[in-house]
């Protein structure tokens, strides 16, 4: 029994192997820089006073007392940013989207949830600021929350934004309303195909608030100098995102800011959001110091992005022999405190591993008191797969069909259309369909007590700007430069690729990840999409290397640039087989032959290729606590081409636990007013180590036709499938089906014990 | 001729109809003549001469990277699809 | 507020004197006094381990031992773990199994491993889960954590 399987198409040399990374020895012996560890002279500590109440208005904030404090050197609020300034005239369209962005990181009239900034200290220390926070004094008047998403959908809820109107594709609604947005896709007939069914299904499902709980907090680093420079050094998923973010807040222009990338010590699209920066230029520009903060455990799980809690009904028709012919849901999430959930998302991924004839989606984006969400790891997909895998399992179980045997025949494939319109390019779902059947893990015997669970997940994959530039030095190592910031192996894995592309070693690529001042506009490190497009970006720039190498070669033998040709490392003259370079060779020559070289690409590559997983979960239900134990998990997922194999294991394995988590434990309690109760590590319980088995990956390779080496993004599709397949092995090990996640004992207890299983 | 696939929720706007041809050389034109055919239907998809924040723009399959100025194929399919929301 | 007080320690081998606060927990003193980042702080309450040092042969999370509590103690930092002659071999074995992503973790899990094989140098799998069961990664799934701490133990 093999634990970890690589299925591969093809073989490079460099790609697909599994290098130590070159930030590795940093990171083993406590070198790297993260965030928190920037220690400029003289920096000044800051803390964020918030809210109390999940809604209230701002009536007053007296920070008389604590900017006399001593230690304290300044005290903002909502006051001292541009908006307040600002006039509606002034700002026109732009108004709401400034007001939205500015409130959220520091509130002026309202607050919206428990955790909103208030008004923010710079301090000697932290501990003085800490002090002095008590000594702010604010008058709120408390008003009637809503934190259920669908509560906040019903006409007379408490309204969060008096003047937020539902927008339907370009229409707005006359009346205010909690619903910011709702989108809705259909294709074929829905009637003739639930017509056309033997069988129909439909049940509601919802999923609870969850945090992507990166074990690194917020935190970040501002000196706005006396030039009118903002320098910060931050811990983000995009260093050129917190730049648009602090420009647009502070209306600085971009090139007034310099972001700095620390390492980040993770972040599954929670550190896409600017929480801090803003606050700490601000506080820095007011007090000619560096200003640095750092969140709280409670303050990130209160005041960053969570994933929102979601409702989905899921309706599914079947002919007997299990072929699908009509789907439809409707889905509902809340964004949190303002507009902007991933649920249209979740609705164009909730069918997308079927061929489906006839569908249709709605999808509804709701404001509630809570933290406004953030992206968390193919934000809305895995719970909308939640729903639709589950529905999927119960209607195997009524026709008496094995569930791959289901998917297999219903799968999408290269040119299935999906609802929203667009066509399948090459995929691996029937790969991995099949990966599954024949795993051992399939096929072995289940033991007593236990249930066994399968599910499929889709995430379409990004594309997005993405800059390179690399330079040979005279010895013939190559110095990378990437606005990429490294989240687990980006340095390695684009390392592999420009090495691929040169034909040199691994060990001769040094790559480095750089500030917003020095290599162009690139997009986050999320979206699975770093891998496949900043490797775009090398492979275009290690191309532009050879091209510039081969002009070198042509002066040196005073040939044609056609007679050159570049293959493995090798400058050779293609008649003359004594004309032969080494890249080393080449590169001790740049001096003389014109100077160094540097290859650049920025690109905004499509055909970014759509990531596919299957997951199998063996479960066992402990009959008198109802404590659920993954007992055995195998995580199947068609990567294109593996760069670094290690680290694609890595994301299917780090995707699947954090699934397991979020099926079974992991859960934001709200009192009715919407305040969090359970905001420690200690109350929000996260998988340890002890609560799992390895987790055994299959690596299928379907090649991407949109990269060249085949490669496809994969650190999102991973979190689609696990919750399902938890569900589904609960289900076979209890009778019960879990349509509310997360599982917990208490819900098991709760349904108790069907005895046809045992 | 490009085919257009109307968006679902504006079908409204076109008697139902799903999908049409037409000649337009870029997003631009494919906007402006589904307006002359359908009138109020650009402001559904447009707003301040971008598509709209909420929508993306798909020739083929791939989200354009050029909004309003992306080119469109003589054979293209083009769909309005959901934007990346929640800045994933 | 209260004064300094003046602490004796054993620091990676080394005799040092610090100054600090008595509110001021260790992890505090190691980060903002002695300038010795490698030590992470992830919640400050000691649920994640990402502080984690070793202290007389025991670990602790740093974040919920006082800086004056170290007098006299022999503490072990991620800073003391490589030798001049090279790596530990869990810190080896860690690079060759990637049993790190982000990282922000590893140096906590580095020190509760050679904390465990210091005094069981054959634990198994299921000791070691149940050790680093005070440790919170979230970007691994423990899978290749576990493994590259296997490789080290002389169980295997």
């Amino acid at each position: 029994m093999t634990s970890n399987q690589v299925l591969s198409e093809v073989e490079y040399n460099v790609v697909g192997t599994r290098p130590v990374r070159p930030d590795g020895v940093d990171k083993v012996t406590g070198r790297a820089r993260y965030g928190d560890d920037t220690n400029l002279t003289g920096t000044l500590q800051a803390k964020v006073l918030r809210s109390p109440h999940p809604h209230a208005r701002v009536k007053s904030i007296d920070t008389s007392k604590a900017e006399a404090f001593p230690g304290v050197r300044a005290v903002i609020t909502a006051k001292d940013l541009p908006f307040a300034s600002l006039s509606k005239e002034e700002l026109g369209g732009d108004y709401t989207a400034l007001k939205f962005a500015t409130d959220h990181m520091m509130a002026s009239d309202k607050v919206l949830f428990k955790g909103h900034p208030i008004a923010a200290i710079a301090a000697v220390n932290g501990h003085v600021a800490q002090s002095a926070m008590d000594l702010i004094e604010v008058e709120y008047e408390v008003l009637e929350s809503v934190v259920d998403v669908r509560e906040a959908m019903k006409p007379g809820a408490a309204l969060l934004h008096e003047d937020l109107r539902t927008n339907d594709m370009g229409e707005t609604a006359d009346t205010p309303s909690n619903i910011s947005t709702h989108m809705s896709y259909a294709t074929g007939d829905l009637e003739k195909g639930f017509a056309e069914a033997d069988l129909v299904m439909e049940k509601e499902y919802t999923t609870a608030t969850v945090h992507q709980g990166y074990i690194e907090p917020h935190n970040t680093t501002a000196f706005w100098n006396s030039d009118g420079q903002l320098n910060l050094w931050t811990s983000t998923q995009g260093s050129f995102q917190v730049r648009a973010t602090v420009s647009n807040i502070l209306r600085l222009p971009v090139s007034q800011i310099k972001v700095t990338p620390m390492e980040i010590g993770g972040g599954f699209g929670g550190k896409i959001t600017a929480y801090l920066d803003a606050i700490c230029a601000v506080l820095s520009k007011k007090t000619g110091s560096p200003v640095k903060a750092i969140m709280t455990r409670t303050e990130v799980f209160e005041a960053s992005g969570p994933a929102p809690a979601s409702w989905m009904r899921v309706k599914i028709g079947v002919k007997n022999n299990g072929k699908i012919t009509a789907v439809e849901t409707e889905m509902a999430m809340d964004a949190g405190a303002y507009p902007g959930s991933p649920v249209m998302q979740a609705i164009v991924c909730a069918f997308a591993c079927y061929d489906v004839e006839n569908g249709k989606v709605d999808g509804y984006d709701v404001v509630v008191n809570k933290p406004k969400s953030a992206a968390y790891r193919a934000p809305g997909a895995p719970q909308a797969a939640f729903a639709v895998e589950s529905l999927i399992d119960e209607i195997c179980g009524e026709l008496k069909i094995d569930p791959i045997d289901f998917r297999l025949l219903n799968a999408a494939k290269e040119g299935t259309r999906r609802i929203e319109g667009l066509v399948a390019k090459r995929i691996g779902l029937v790969e991995c369909l099949e990966a599954a059947r024949d795993h051992d893990h399939y096929k072995s015997k289940l033991e007593n007590g236990t249930g066994r669970g399968v599910a499929c997940g889709y995430w379409p994959n990004r594309g997005f700007q993405s800059s390179v530039v690399m330079t040979v030095n005279y010895d013939g190592v190559v110095s990378l430069i990437m606005g990429s910031v490294d989240i687990g192996g980006t340095r390695a894995s684009i390392a592999q690729q420009t090495a691929e592309t040169l034909g040199i070693a691994y060990e001769d690529v040094k790559p480095t990840v750089v500030d917003t001042d020095s290599i162009g506009y690139t997009f986050i490190t999320g979206g699975s999409r770093t891998a496949f497009a900043t490797g775009i970006a090398a492979i275009s720039a290690a191309e532009d290397v050879k091209e510039q190498m081969i002009s070198r070669a042509a002066k040196i033998w005073d040939t044609s640039e056609d007679d050159i040709e570049f293959v493995a490392g090798m400058i050779s003259h293609k008649s003359d087989e004594e004309l032969r370079l080494s890249f080393k060779d080449l590169a001790r020559q740049t001096a003389t032959t014109g100077g160094s070289i540097t290859g650049r690409s920025s690109v905004d590559p499509s055909g970014e290729g759509n990531g596919h997983a299957v997951h199998i979960a063996d479960v066992s239900v402990d009959q008198e606590t109802g404590k659920t134990d993954v007992t055995r998990f195998t995580a199947i997922q068609d990567a294109g081409k593996a760069v670094h194999p290690s680290y694609v294991e890595g994301q299917m394995q780090g995707g699947a636990v954090q699934g397991i988590g979020w099926a079974l434990n992991e859960e934001y309690f709200f009192d009715d007013t919407g305040k969090m109760l359970n905001s420690s590590f200690l109350d929000y319980r996260m998988p340890t180590s002890l609560d799992l088995p390895m987790i055994d990956t299959v690596i299928v390779e379907v090649a991407n036709p949109g990269h060249p080496y085949g490669v496809r993004g994969v650190g999102e599709a991973a979190i689609c499938p696990p919750m399902a397949a938890v569900a589904n092995a609960v289900t076979s090990a209890t009778g019960n089906r879990m349509r509310s996640l997360p599982i917990t004992p208490g819900k098991i207890l709760e349904a108790g014990w069907d005895s046809v299983k045992s | 001729m490009a085919t257009i696939f109307i968006p679902t929720m504006l079908q409204k706007l076109t008697s139902g109809i799903k999908k049409l041809e037409l000649d337009a050389s870029n997003v631009r034109q494919v906007v402006d003549r589904l307006d002359e055919m359908y009138p109020g239907i650009k402001d559904r998809l447009v707003e301040d001469d971008e598509i709209r924040e909420s929508l993306a723009v798909a020739i083929d399959g791939d989200v354009a990277i050029m909004g309003m100025l992306t080119k469109v194929g003589e054979n293209s399919e083009v769909h309005f699809v959901p934007a990346i929301g929640g800045g994933f | 507020m209260a004064g300094v007080t003046q602490v004796q320690t054993t620091l990676n081998g080394e005799v040092i004197n610090f100054l600090c606060e008595p509110r001021q927990s260790l992890l505090e003193c190691l980060r903002d006094v002695l300038g010795m980042t490698g030590t992470k702080e992830g919640c400050n309450d000691g649920n994640c381990g990402a502080c984690t040092v070793i202290m007389d042969g025991r670990i602790v999370d740093s974040c919920l031992v006082l800086g004056v509590e170290a007098e006299g103690k022999d503490i072990t930092t991620i800073e003391g773990m490589a030798t001049p002659e090279g790596l530990h071999p869990l810190q080896q074995s860690f690079l060759e199994n990637a049993a790190l992503q982000c990282g922000i973790c590893t140096p906590g899990f580095l020190l509760a491993s050679k904390g465990l094989l210091d005094q069981e140098p054959d634990a198994d799998e299921g000791r070691i889960r149940h050790w680093l069961a005070g440790n919170l990664c979230r970007c691994t799934g423990y899978d290749k954590i576990v493994r590259a701490v296997l490789q080290v133990s002389k169980a295997k």
